[in-house]
């Protein structure tokens, strides 16, 4: 048994020995695309010494998101992770593990509430020294922005107040450290990654000052202490604390941020959208009511533009697991060992599903479309089944609070050519390539 | 209307109940959302679509049975 009856997707970019590595590096989405216009619901490419079998279309992605994880495992899938992460944290949680972290930690529902609160004085202490008018870069912004709130509401307030823009900075290089070249080597010595690893020292760093602080200071009252001092308490050494922070926050910080930069684009390219939107938080807000009240309930328009933005830039373009049992997907059986993929952005995009796939249309998810609902397994954003992101909830909160903020004290406009804000492909994680410049004015009221 | 929830996918949010608290219940020791009116009345309609709308996990749907002719 093996994978050679499904077929292999074509070479663009010459295999340098590494098979579709070299394609994955500079042009990951015309890769993925590829393996479907090529191949169909499963299509193969070659990753260093692997096969990647990716699966794409409802039927293919329901099995591959409902397999257990004794079927489908993700911690070996991405390589990439270890070495920012440290040795000793793990990639991600079990299904059980996460439930239980839901239930006693951060992220439960009766949580938000005070979360909302959070995020939204985070956003204001960011606009606090904006002007009547001026120009901010949307990746520098939105990155610090993500870092406050992810800190302040998953590991604690105390935390966050000892960070500043450094921190930020650190973070941004750490993601940046995610070149693909890790399927090989992910100690491989190459720039990103000798400044991925300098990040990671400086990160240490910083919290190992924050330790000692904390240790100097002694014993706080119990409702002034945060995961640090638990973490303290268990002695902890400061590299494994800084490994576990940077894992809590690493799938809310780059997704958020990104998030909300594409929101502002397609708003900004979309006038229409951005009028809708403003008209709907002025009426909303018009009462007087709070932001950290409104943004936990219903936004229909907001959250359209938010979900439209999601379609069309996933935050993460591939979910990748490896075979630990023998398993089915499109007709296939597919081997121990093999890599599986799904993914977000070519699934998202499927003409079948959406139709004029390719346009950015907030109504699809409107009463009685809502294209999201009907293509559970194809709207595929923030992944699906078992190991669907369990900050889905949270996330979708923040966006709604950033912008309830944002637009009603502010009007915005481009500060280049519509066509100029692109996304830099060439590490896993991605990121907006900038400049990706922004003006802004302040509304009178 | 029917409503369904796939415990497959449940993650334990309990969003479903504020949404809809007469026909999602919960059961601690699972940690996973209960169906306590399968075919709830027509004026819950609202709240259960929210709840749907909702569920972080999309674990919820609803069916609309086939009217007989």
């Amino acid at each position: 048994m093996s994978t050679e009856a499904i077929p292999e997707v074509s070479y663009v970019v010459p295999d340098d020995g590494h098979g579709h590595l070299a394609e994955l590096r500079v042009d990951p989405i015309g890769l993925l695309e590829r393996v479907r216009s090529e191949c169909g619901d499963v299509g193969r490419f070659r990753l260093a010494d692997r096969d990647v079998v990716m699966v794409s279309g409802a039927e293919a992605n329901e099995a591959f998101f409902r397999a257990p994880d004794s079927t489908l495992d993700q911690a070996a899938a991405y390589p990439f992770m270890t070495p920012i992460f440290g040795k000793g944290v793990v990639f991600d949680a079990s299904p059980e593990e996460r439930q239980q972290m839901l239930k006693n930690q951060a992220l439960r529902g009766d949580m938000m509430r005070g979360h909302a609160t959070t995020i939204e004085g985070e956003i204001r202490r960011m606009v606090a020294d904006w002007g009547d008018e001026g120009e901010i870069d949307l990746l520098d912004f939105f990155a610090e922005l993500t870092i406050y709130t992810t800190s302040s509401c998953l590991i604690g307030k105390p935390f966050r107040e000892e960070l500043d823009a450094s921190f930020a900075h650190h973070y941004h290089d750490l993601e940046r450290g995610t070149d693909a070249i890790a399927y090989v080597d992910a100690y491989a010595d190459i720039e990103s990654f000798r400044i991925r690893d300098a990040a990671r020292e400086k990160l240490v760093e910083l919290v190992q000052g924050i330790i000692d602080r904390r240790v100097e200071r002694g014993t706080v009252p119990k409702e002034e202490r945060d995961l640090l001092d638990v973490l303290i308490s268990v002695g902890y050494s400061a590299d494994l604390v800084t490994g576990i922070f940077i894992s809590m926050m690493f799938a809310g910080h780059h997704t958020s941020s990104g998030t909300a930069s594409w929101a502002l684009i397609e708003m900004l390219r979309h006038p229409e959208t951005m009028k809708d939107v403003v008209a709907e938080l002025d009426d909303l807000y018009a009462d007087g009511s709070e932001v950290s009240f409104q943004a936990l309930r219903s936004i229909p328009r907001l959250e359209a533009m938010l979900k439209e933005t999601l379609r069309l830039h996933p935050p993460l373009i591939i979910l990748l697991r490896i075979v630990m049992e023998e398993i089915e997907l499109a007709g296939h059986t597919i081997p121990v060992g093999t890599m599986v993929a799904a993914s977000p952005r070519v699934s998202n995009r499927i003409e079948e599903d959406f139709p004029d796939a390719e346009l950015f249309d907030p109504g699809r998810y409107l009463d009685p479309r809502q294209e999201d609902l009907v293509n559970r397994w194809t709207w595929i954003p923030f992944g699906a089944g078992k190991h669907r992101c369990v900050g889905s909830a949270f996330a979708m909160m923040q966006l709604k609070a950033i912008f309830s903020v944002i637009l009603r004290d502010f009007e915005f406009e481009l500060a280049q050519a519509p066509e100029t804000y692109r996304d830099d492909v060439s590490k896993m994680v991605i990121q907006l390539e900038q400049p990706c410049r922004v003006r802004y004015r302040r509304r009178r009221s | 209307m029917r409503v369904t929830a796939d415990l497959d996918l449940c993650q334990g949010h309990q969003m479903c109940q504020g949404e809809a608290p007469d026909v999602f219940g919960f059961d601690e020791d699972a940690d996973q959302v209960v169906v306590l009116q399968e075919n709830p009345d027509e004026s819950l309609r609202p709240q259960v679509a929210a709840a749907v709308k909702y569920c972080p996990a999309m674990a919820l749907a609803v069916e609309e049975p086939v009217e007989e002719s």
